[in-house]
């Protein structure tokens, strides 16, 4: 039996995959079908019914997104009978939506929006029933509005919420003209589960889900000469600010992103990757520690695995949903935080700012840092570490309000004293990056070798797979680690909070063993962030996987206990890794969290 | 364990614990509860290993899941047009006269709540209205004030 079947789509004949829908086979044949409750990354849902089209001999419109096409099928994607009823959709789905569309934060970038221009929809046929609806507004979470004004019912944030991360903080409530996107009892965002991971939000076609945004706060900052602003860039933003600014996907842009934040008016324009150098160093050492506490000395009090702490959205689904396992967590800070304490004292002592003045930015790929930036216990430079969090969107948005032209910017490089960083920092914005990062050093420190992977490499714990392991034999120790001499490592590495379940639900039920575990709350780790540019679907983060890899590679110094900055900052402030001043400023502890 | 968590842990071993042995669980819990409280489906959605917001999701989806605090006795009247033509109107003002309560609402002993429903299919008998399980047919100003005063008496 063939594996294809013959279609026609609007009169042109086409060879198809057995299997494939109707969208499938317009994108085949190079005709785009308008979609909205469609995402690469999700189930079908075909709810929106933008994408219908003319099936020859059915009366009725097929959902092109939802329908598989069939042997000798005829279709039609232009008919006169298609383009007026999926107007009549648009409008539709227009009269219930709030369009003040020059007052909405994704003015310009809503998939509703983009519709309305291209069917042209001028007038108001339909009854305006977005005035009749009592909608809520929820804006009490740090990092994330839902507007259900906007809301389409499109049900991506319910899907991306139940298959991406396995939360399900969101749900279909109601019926018919009173259904609804809501939470449990419709409570507010900050009050259910929700973890602010903000894949909802990189997920919504329209503005019912966007960031809380901290634009005009950090202009005020800036143009206040009394403020001196720092600002930190994570790892991911670089791999993915191009996007925004017009450029391919995948593009490298750090020397622009660089260039772009001095020419904004931040004071200095340091690297967050020199945290993420410093969480290696602080992390790292306290894996080694755990390990000697529990396969020496059979220290029960230990945990192992131990599991990372990077991810703001993981840190939150982990004390709603397996508080058990606090103890697990290391202690060390994301590298944020980290950032955020060190600029209001060994940064401002260095530079000899009083650190009252300073106001702390980072620019993140992530809308829970801007949750982890608010929570109380981050307050260890005795003021808020990290005062403002802006998203890659964000930056985006304050670059072009500026009048810059991206393209056209100079290479530059970051400002010294934290502004060094390594390959192994750049690689915290892919998932397994971490994990990576910390065996390069980890092992070096037992062995006293660089760790037997070509060009340092480990490749076990790169790609794009949900769950991935690896083993790592150590051989040969130096004396004082005598003790791990042929001990197998055992590291799970997960992204995507669906994958990391599996990985905890394994732990909980003792059927691994593992000893470290890397998690990134979001799939494809930071670069496929809640705060990263939209859309983001699988080749896009393939790509941007690709481009922290290659900035990686190109990187002088790869290993993060080779950054000088690293050792200065040790041996003129903290001292030592795990000391007493780390202890202070670099670690946290967590809460357990109600899962109900 | 409470009398609803009892109730809850009987419901689920009696019908399983995977996704699709909600509805019947939801279904018990009304039965006895008459409503869905906040609490009722956090215990729920804990039994099934499921997130509290689907367990809120189905209960929203159901007209007969009541998720609002009800009376022991729930008269719901037919609101779909063949009873409305036939003096829908008039039998809810005798209920509202004779409870003192208005549409939506519960008497104060919290012995009944008046709702309206959709079509109950009893088009050809109508006005129709359901008091629990209770279904009262033909009404007549007459017919409510005699079923009421009965209820009344219970």
């Amino acid at each position: 039996m063939s594996n294809t079947i013959h279609v026609t789509i609007n009169g042109i004949g086409l060879e198809m995959e057995k299997g494939k829908t109707i969208l499938d086979a317009a994108n085949q044949a190079g005709m785009i079908i308008p979609t909205l409750c469609f995402h690469k990354d999700l189930c079908i849902a075909g709810n929106c019914r933008v994408c219908v089209v003319e099936v020859s001999g059915q009366k009725r419109l097929a959902a092109a997104c939802a329908t598989p096409c069939e042997e000798e099928m005829e279709i039609q994607t232009n008919s006169l009978k298609v383009r007026n009823s999926r107007k009549h959709i648009i409008e539709l789905l227009l009269s219930e939506h709030n369009a003040d569309c020059t007052k909405c934060y994704k003015n310009g970038n809503c998939e509703l929006q983009e519709l309305a221009s291209e069917y042209k929809i001028m007038t108001q046929d339909f009854l305006r029933l977005a005035p009749l609806k009592n909608y809520t507004i929820d804006q009490f979470s740090p990092s994330i509005i839902k507007d259900d004004s906007k809301c389409i019912r499109c049900q991506r944030c319910v899907r991306t919420c139940a298959e991406l991360q396995g939360v399900n903080a969101l749900t279909v409530a109601y019926k018919g003209d009173e259904m609804k996107i809501a939470s449990f009892f419709e409570k507010a965002m900050n009050d259910v589960v929700c973890t602010n991971c903000g894949q909802c939000v990189n997920h919504c076609p329209t503005g019912a889900l966007v960031e809380r945004n901290y634009i005009e706060e950090v202009w005020d900052a800036i143009s206040d000469p009394n403020k001196h602003v720092v600002v930190q860039t994570a790892p991911a933003v670089r791999v993915g600010l191009g996007e925004e600014m017009g450029m391919d996907v995948g593009t490298r842009v750090t020397g622009k992103m660089v260039s772009s934040l001095k020419r904004l008016g931040f004071n200095a324009v340091l690297d967050t990757d020199f945290t993420a150098d410093l969480t290696i160093i602080e992390e790292g050492t306290e894996l080694l520690h755990r390990l000697k506490k529990v396969l020496k000395e059979e220290d029960t009090s230990v945990k192992l695995p131990m599991a990372t702490s990077c991810s703001p959205g993981w840190i939150k689904y982990i004390e709603h949903m397996y508080p058990e396992f606090l103890e697990h967590l290391s202690t060390c800070k994301s590298p944020q935080q980290m950032f955020g304490a060190l600029v209001k004292t060994y940064y401002a002592k260095a530079r000899k700012i009083d650190p009252e003045k300073i106001v702390s930015v980072s620019i993140m790929p992530c809308t829970a840092k801007k949750f982890e930036a608010n929570r109380p216990e981050m307050h260890d430079s005795g003021y808020r570490d990290v005062d403002y969090v802006l998203t890659t969107r964000e930056l985006a948005i304050m670059i072009k309000q500026a009048g810059i032209d991206f393209k056209k910017l100079p290479d530059e490089k970051f400002d010294r004293l934290m502004g060094e960083s390594t390959g192994a920092g750049v690689i915290f914005g892919a998932t397994g990056g971490v994990m990576e990062a910390a065996l390069r050093t980890a092992y070096e420190l037992v062995t006293g070798r660089e760790i037997p992977f070509e060009n340092l490499n480990i490749t076990p714990v790169r790609g794009l797979d949900g769950v991935r392991e690896a083993v790592i034999k150590i051989e040969d120790p130096l004396s004082e680690w005598a003790f791990l001499d042929g001990v197998e490592l055992k590291c799970a590495v997960a992204h995507g909070l669906v994958n990391a379940r599996k990985v905890m639900e394994a732990v909980k039920n003792g059927t691994s063993n593992y000893h470290f575990i890397e998690v990134m709350a979001c799939p494809g780790g930071c670069l496929g962030g809640g705060g990263q540019p939209i859309p983001t679907s699988p080749e896009i983060r393939e790509k941007r996987t690709e481009a922290i890899y290659a900035e990686d590679s190109g990187m002088p110094l790869r290993k993060s206990h080779e950054n000088p900055e690293v050792l200065k900052i040790y041996q003129d402030f903290l001292g030592e890794p795990l000391g007493l001043k780390s202890h202070h400023l670099l670690h946290t502890k967590y809460i357990a969290r109600d899962r109900y | 364990m409470n009398p609803v968590q009892d109730l809850i842990k009987n419901l689920a071993d009696e019908h399983g614990r995977t996704r699709a042995n909600l509805l019947p669980i939801l279904q018990g819990v009304v039965e006895q509860e008459k409503y869905l409280s906040e609490y009722s489906m956090i215990e729920i959605a804990r039994e099934l290993n499921l997130s509290a917001a689907d367990v809120y999701g189905t209960a929203t989806f159901y007209s007969f899941l009541e998720h609002k605090k009800m009376g022991t006795y729930l008269i719901r009247v037919c609101k779909t047009i063949t009873c409305a033509m036939k003096g829908k109107n008039q039998i809810l003002l005798i209920i509202e006269d004779m409870l003192k309560i208005g549409l939506g609402e519960t008497t104060s002993d919290g012995k009944f709540s008046l709702l309206q429903t959709n079509c109950l299919g009893w088009c050809h008998k109508a006005p129709a209205m359901l008091i629990n399980d209770e279904v009262y047919t033909e009404l007549t100003p007459e017919s409510v004030r005699e079923i009421l005063t009965e209820y009344l008496k219970k």
